[in-house]
């Protein structure tokens, strides 16, 4: 799958907004981003598993709302960081 | 910072100053003259604290909060280029099946450990929490204590200010580490002479008008805590409800704020003591009338002096604007350095740093345009 990386999160990444991984749901998926990046799911992801408030998460257009969210493998994975105002 | 010890003339200090977007850190020369500008640091993120180690002289650690991601600490040691980030930040232990848990926002306030301690620091957090840390800020725990022992048994009266409910000052008593203070605002002053295993309410004599009942226990409102250095029995605050003094093993704070003149009031949200005079201190009034506007009193600002414990007060506002000056300064943004004469410094929501460095009676600016300023700390090298 497909997965992009929002701006806020790039000095995790070194810069890299898109990348291929494989994970069968969200959270399978978040658990391999912060092996990789450490540190990066707990900016994403509140300490009772919450998805931030200025966080959003699509796959193939669709939002995200649970950790257990089923991901296929040609899904395309958005990872949007929100309007969070001034 | 800190040191009862006259020091040496001439040291060079740096003020590390957190802002809305960022963090910025103010070299000065010897003569606290001229300042050089390193930063910004973290550009965007909101900096509320950038705190000096004063037992090595050497690390500080700084807490972010971007606008879209969550919370974290980072340390740097001095002479070093990158900022290391905390391996666990503070959280929030997870709550129970079916409760709904709480998530830290932002790092408030942190604060170095015990010198007999000399990995451990503090950091306090809106929503009201306490974690430590024993690793030098690379991974944090929740006090206990506090965070599932006092918290819920005081949470009724924790409402938000407006950066949500906070935690924003942890002392330790230099004499004992497991002798502690913290202020929530608002909540109150609480105390522990066990680590934070246990709490108890430290808020009689202040008043609370905001409370319906005429004297709470706690609910209090402070909006700075400090303790002095060469005296810890010395503590004083500057609360919603005016300035007081509170000398151990005493129970009672006192109103020294009532001395001060009736047109200024004794409102604000910071204060600053004189790192070897425990009678010194200063503030920043503040308008806190009818819908507490909280700029200073009729635009013309000024930094209050007392030498006696808060028995007098001096107005200090040489070389500061005599009007149309709406300054606000937010309770970690004024503060203090080491030398001899004392260097007084404050920052201002409206990105201003003065400074002066003869212990209030003449101002400068240090710096225009940075973002809203939300902390500054003097570190004074050492002699």
């Amino acid at each position: 799958m497909i997965v992009l990386i929002p701006s806020p999160l790039h000095s995790y990444t070194q810069g890299c907004a898109r990348m291929e991984c494989e994970a069968t749901s969200l959270r399978e998926l978040l658990d391999w981003l912060d092996m990789r990046f450490p540190g990066i799911r707990f900016r994403m992801i509140d300490e009772q598993e919450r998805i931030r408030a200025h966080i959003r998460i699509f796959a193939d257009g669709a939002p995200l709302e649970s950790l257990e969210a089923p991901l296929a493998s040609t899904t395309e994975l958005m990872i949007v960081a929100a309007l969070s105002g001034g | 910072m800190g040191g009862t010890e006259k020091p040496a003339a001439k040291q060079r200090v740096s003020l590390l100053v957190g802002t809305r977007k960022g963090a910025f850190l103010v070299h000065g020369d010897r003569e606290r003259r001229t300042w050089r500008l390193d930063g910004p640091h973290f550009l965007g993120s909101m900096v509320n604290d950038v705190a000096p180690d004063p037992r090595d002289g050497e690390t500080m650690l700084l807490a972010a909060k971007p606008g879209h991601i969550g919370p974290t600490v980072y340390r740097r040691r001095r002479g070093e280029e990158g900022w290391i980030e905390a391996g666990r930040p503070p959280a929030f232990a997870r709550a129970a099946e079916g409760d709904t848990g709480r998530a830290v926002d932002h790092v408030f306030c942190l604060a170095a450990g015990h010198a007999t301690e000399p990995g451990v620091w503090y950091a306090g957090t809106s929503p009201v929490g306490l974690f430590r840390s024993a690793d030098g800020g690379a991974t944090w725990e929740g006090v206990a204590g506090f965070n599932d022992g006092l918290y819920p048994q005081i949470a009724a009266k924790v409402m938000d200010v407006p950066e949500g409910s906070i935690l924003h000052a942890v002392l330790v008593d230099p004499r004992d580490p497991s002798h502690l203070y913290i202020a929530l605002s608002s909540g109150g002053v609480f105390e522990s002479a066990d680590h934070g295993a246990s709490w108890r309410a430290l808020n009689r004599g202040v008043e609370a008008s905001f409370l319906p009942e005429p004297d709470p226990e706690f609910g209090h409102d402070p909006h700075a805590l400090a303790l002095h250095p060469a005296n810890p029995d010395r503590l004083y605050q500057q609360n919603h409800c005016g300035i007081y003094r509170l000398d151990r093993p005493a129970e009672e704070w006192v109103r020294i704020g009532r001395s001060m003149p009736a047109d200024i009031g004794d409102i604000g949200f910071s204060l600053a003591l004189h790192p070897r005079d425990p009678d010194t201190l200063w503030v920043f009034p503040m308008d806190g009338t009818d819908v507490w506007p909280r700029t200073s009193p009729g635009g013309r600002p000024a930094v209050y002096c007392s030498r006696d414990g808060g028995s007098t007060w001096l107005r200090q506002d040489r070389g500061l604007p005599h009007e149309n000056a709406w300054f606000s300064v937010k309770r970690q943004a004024l503060c203090t350095d080491n030398c001899d004469p004392v260097g007084v410094y404050f920052g201002t929501a409206s990105g201003e740093i003065w400074m002066s460095a003869d212990e209030g009676a003449n101002w400068s600016p240090i710096l225009r345009h940075l973002p809203p300023i939300l902390s500054v700390a003097a570190v004074t090298e050492a002699a």
